[in-house]
């Protein structure tokens, strides 16, 4: 036997390698649905045990419509949702090669899971500080704040991945081009902009409570300018290093990257659909 | 050798010089002009350490399963042994109590864990790719992650006997509230709980990874004309198997993520006094835990219908029904969960519900030992080493099947749960019928696997003198559970009538623990001086035996096989009389651009191009550090560190997916000239 070095041609002659499958559905994508259809038994499972106690809760429960507040969390799953179709359009957009629409469609889905995350952090702090549930101090808090915290964690790492597969869209084609500290840069910025933009949120939903919408859009602008105007200042910082300059290995034939992450992205929305019916929206049934 | 039964020999081919795991020279970047810092720089060595560290070959990642496995499996076998010394004799002082539940607990999740399980999963790794015809997993690096994490839940399971707190002690089945902080955690200077938690929970995830790949390689990468019901029987069991394990480990992660918030954060799911319900526990273990013992005995099912018919010489008998019956059963499996529960006091309607179940779940079993049977009815029986196993997997895996139909009856359940009858049960079905079964299955792919058969005066005598060690061992505690010996109890009193049996058991276990020790000495005698096989020893029937060389070449195959019908070398063999032509012809070479995926690809000679291999990574192993130094931060509640480990973790988890897939070409027919 021997080895032999192999022809380089672009990476793009070799497109759809994965479809040679004997089924005709690509690798990553029947990985992803196994993958899903495990995860469906995990929040099965989590899931059920809420509703188990719900079903049976102990004497002295807290009311569930007394701790939640409705409107925001109907307003964070309207964004999650959203996410999922700026998701699709970025899976679009790669399958016909427009490395730009799929950049900022990516961008705009992770800025849609910051916000839902935001949402949730502001919730939990909430429930803990004024509305005194707690993981330790009752059976209902113990379940909430494990399948939701769960289903954050889902959204969290969906976030990471997709911020990754941002940065990934910069490699440059030519292999002799350096990119790294273009891409550590890159997450750098992102992660100034996670954190200033989480206070931002934060901040304004804090600002709603206290003087209504109205009200918080004047009070915002003088609380929190700072976290706002640094958010403003990382996504432009993200933009101006996110300038074209010259072809970039990841195209086309990687959509099918995309794709199944965009199939995860999508299941971990239904499911927060279902917990969103199942965990709030059942405790407004009269 | 016994060789009056074997047909007339096969013309073979000169011998192709054994390829062995020769340099890995050329991978694409190494000779582009990427600048590519250090830690991008894949190894290339084909042999040494490093090669071992980094490798992504299914075959030697099936070496690594099956080693690791095999090491496990002495562990847990001393364990055993130590065990049936403090029950040899009544009021025995051998073992304090606590070394006593430490043990058991011990013993089984190493048996289960990281005994079975991965020697099944070597042979799905080694034996499972080439069976299909493929060049190797879909997911080559993930392959590499799921044996890395293998390793690494097995240390955290183990660390406990190194540190003050001792090793796990609460059972396999960890029921809660005794693994509940208030009964296993003195205010969190006993880590022994948590310790199992987390080392579960990686193995979890390990299976469940390595599931997910074989599950994408036997949909997608079969070789042209192997349809499904062409699938070789072992290859159908690796699939039932891989979809139970990421069907049922969830159930079991989530019971392991409630307990782990009720120790570490004070959740309350399995506290009474807060109104955590504990029987909730026992139905989220057992809906994994039914299943999980299915998952244990499928793979041993497909082994034993690989070698009974190839040892008959005769096709399986009534094949597509020994894979619908398999199916049958992964699917009964997870219907069956509360028949563990009969003495919870479910109620009469679940109990009916979930005896009639286990009862149904006999059926598809007993289908597959008929089959079994009309295979070898009127065969042309060659008793070599793996038949004998084979058999005796056969007639003691029906032993084991009969109790298990004795306690879905919840009355008679009643009298035998958590007495030594339900021991006396899985057993006979884990060793009567799993061990068996992969000790059947070493045997058989040994010259496979190292090019060398196994002696077959020692591996007869190892059989016999297992076999009978462990009917001495086993048997007795039929009557013991009948007459009311409780199991998991570390002391029992000499009047009771137990005294005798219990003896008899014990030295029973070393009679056993002989005997495999006399099979591994098989072994490694016959790995170092043991015949050389070219190939294809049992004129068998399956494609990995129509592999150019023994062991196989890292490409697997020049060719890739065409199949035409089931069983498809051996009836390549008959009908033509000589090798199939994938096994002979080699590859044509011409030019091909670098991968972008990381699979090997089935059909790259159909273009005409040489073999795309992967490259070896160093992070599936950096990443799977990373989650053993957060798994035992985890387990010591050091949730700093376990916050390093997740760094880790993500760093080796990032390098990975922009180090890109790799990979370079073989030419095989250029070192047939
Ligand atoms: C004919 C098929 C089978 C039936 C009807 C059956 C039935 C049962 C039942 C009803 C129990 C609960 C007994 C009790 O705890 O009171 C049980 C326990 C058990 N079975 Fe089976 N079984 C079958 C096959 C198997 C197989 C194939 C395996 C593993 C390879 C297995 C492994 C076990 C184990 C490990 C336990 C004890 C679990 C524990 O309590 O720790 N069984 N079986
Ligand atoms: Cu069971």
């Amino acid at each position: 036997m021997s080895l032999a070095p192999a022809a380089h041609t672009p990476p793009a002659a070799v497109a759809h390698h994965d479809d040679a499958a004997a089924s005709g559905i690509p690798n990553k994508k029947l990985f992803m649905w196994a993958f899903l259809a495990s995860d469906c038994m995990f929040f099965g499972a989590l899931i059920s045990t809420h509703l188990i106690y719900r079903l049976h809760p102990p004497p002295g429960s807290p009311h569930p419509r007394d701790i939640f507040s409705i409107e925001l969390t109907s307003f964070s799953t309207f964004i999650l949702l959203m996410s999922s179709l700026l998701m699709a359009i970025a899976v679009n957009s790669i399958q016909k090669d427009q490395v730009r629409a799929t950049r900022h469609n990516l961008l705009g889905t992770i800025f849609f899971g910051l916000i839902f995350l935001g949402c949730q952090v502001y919730e939990f702090r909430h429930f803990v500080h004024e509305k005194d549930l707690t993981l330790s101090n009752g059976i209902f808090g113990s379940t909430f704040y494990t399948l939701t915290g769960t289903h954050g964690c889902h959204v969290a790492i969906g976030v990471l991945w997709l911020i990754l597969m941002y940065i990934r869209s910069f490699k440059p084609a030519d292999p002799a081009r350096p990119w790294l500290a273009l891409a550590v840069a890159h997450f750098a910025i992102f992660l100034v902009a996670i954190i200033a933009g989480m206070a931002a949120v934060l901040g304004f939903v804090h600002a709603v409570e206290a003087h209504g919408l109205m009200g918080a859009l004047v009070e915002f602008f003088n609380g929190n300018m700072v976290p706002f105007l640094v958010t403003l200042l990382a996504l432009t910082g993200l933009a101006v290093f996110g300038r074209y300059t010259g072809p970039v290995d990841f195209g086309e034939p990687n959509a099918i990257d995309v794709e199944s992450m965009g199939l995860y992205w999508h299941f971990v929305d239904i499911v927060w659909i279902v917990i969103f019916t199942a965990v709030y929206l059942m405790e407004y049934v009269p | 050798m016994d060789t009056t039964a074997t047909p007339a020999p096969l013309p073979r081919p000169a011998a192709p010089p054994s390829p062995g795991y020769s340099p890995r020279a050329h991978p694409d970047y190494a000779r582009t002009a990427e600048r590519r810092p250090w830690f991008f720089t894949r190894p290339t060595a084909g042999t040494g350490l490093v090669s071992w560290l980094t490798t992504v070959d299914h075959k030697r990642i099936g070496i690594l399963y099956g080693i690791s496995a095999l090491f496990f499996f002495l562990v847990g076998g001393v364990e055993a042994l130590l065990i049936r010394i403090q029950l040899a004799v009544p009021n025995n002082t051998f073992l304090t109590h606590a070394a006593y539940n430490e043990l058991f607990t011990m013993h089984a999740t190493t048996m289960i864990f990281l005994a079975v399980m991965p020697l099944s999963t070597a042979a799905f790794n080694y034996i499972m790719p080439l069976q299909i015809g493929a060049r190797d997993v879909a997911f080559p690096r993930l392959n590499g992650f799921a044996f890395w994490l293998f390793l690494a839940g097995a240390i955290v399971l183990n660390v406990g006997w190194f540190v003050r707190s001792g090793a796990p002690d609460v059972g396999w089945f960890g029921y809660a509230p005794l693994t509940s902080a208030a009964y296993s955690n003195q205010f969190r200077t006993d880590i022994s709980t948590d310790l199992w938690i987390v080392g579960l929970q990686i193995l979890g995830a390990s299976s469940v990874i390595g599931s997910l790949n074989f599950i994408v390689t036997i949909i997608n990468l079969r070789a042209p004309g192997m349809t499904m019901m062409r699938l070789p029987v072992f290859t159908w069991m690796t699939l039932i198997t891989a979809f139970l394990i990421i069907l049922s480990f969830p159930a079991i992660t989530i019971a392991l993520v409630e307990l782990m918030m009720d120790r570490g954060f004070g959740a309350n799911f399995f506290e009474v006094s807060n109104g955590g319900l504990p029987i909730l526990w026992q139905h989220l273990f057992w809906i994994f835990g039914h299943p999980e013992v299915y998952i244990l005995i499928l793979p041993a099912m497909g082994i034993i219908s690989e070698i009974l018919p190839c040892f008959s010489r005769k096709p399986l008998f009534g094949y597509p029904i020994v894979v619908f019956s398999g199916a049958c059963i992964g699917l009964l499996g997870f219907g069956v969960w509360s028949h563990h529960m009969f003495t919870t006091g479910m109620g009469t309607l679940a109990t009916a519900a979930f005896s009639l179940a286990t009862m149904a779940i006999a059926v598809p079993t007993g289908v597959k030992i008929f089959n079994w049977i009309g295979t070898l009815w009127g065969g042309h029986l060659m008793m070599r080493t793996p038949m004998m196993f084979a058999l005796g997997f056969v007639w003691m895996f029906m032993i084991g099947g009969f109790s298990g139909i004795m306690h879905s009856a919840a009355p008679a359940d009643s009298q035998q749960q958590d007495s030594y009858f339900v021991v006396a049960h899985f057993h006979y079905v884990l060793i009567g019928g799993s061990i068996f079964a992969l000790l059947a299955g070493i045997h058989y792919w040994f010259p496979l696997v190292t090019g060398r058969l196994v002696d077959e005066f020692w591996g007869k005598l190892s059989f016999w003198v297992i076999f009978t060690g462990f009917n001495v061992t086993f048997f007795p505690m039929h009557f013991l559970g009948l007459n009311g010996m409780p199991r998991r109890t570390a002391v029992y009193d000499g009047n009771m009538g137990w005294n005798t049996p219990n003896f008899i058991s014990t030295v029973g276990a070393f009679v056993l623990g002989i005997g495999i020790a006399i099979y591994f000495a098989a072994l490694i005698r016959s790995y170092r001086k043991g015949p050389r096989v070219n190939r294809d020893p049992w004129d068998a029937r399956t494609l990995e035996w129509s592999v150019a060389s023994c062991p196989p070449p890292d490409y697997n195959f020049a060719v890739t096989p065409r199949v035409q019908a089931r069983d498809a070398f051996w009836h390549e063999k008959r009908n033509t009389g000589h090798l199939p032509a994938h096994a002979r012809q080699p590859a044509p070479a011409a030019e091909h651009a670098p991968g972008q995926t990381q699979t090997a690809h089935a059909s790259h000679d159909v273009h005409g191009h040489g073999i795309h291999m992967p490259s070896q990574s160093w992070f599936p192993i950096v990443t799977a550090l990373g989650i053993l130094i957060g798994g035992l931060f985890m387990a010591n509640h050091n949730y700093i560190g376990a916050i390093g480990g997740a760094l880790l973790l993500f760093a080796g988890a990032t390098l990975w997916a922009f180090e890109g897939p790799g990979g370079y070409h073989v030419f095989p027919e250029e070192s047939n000239k």
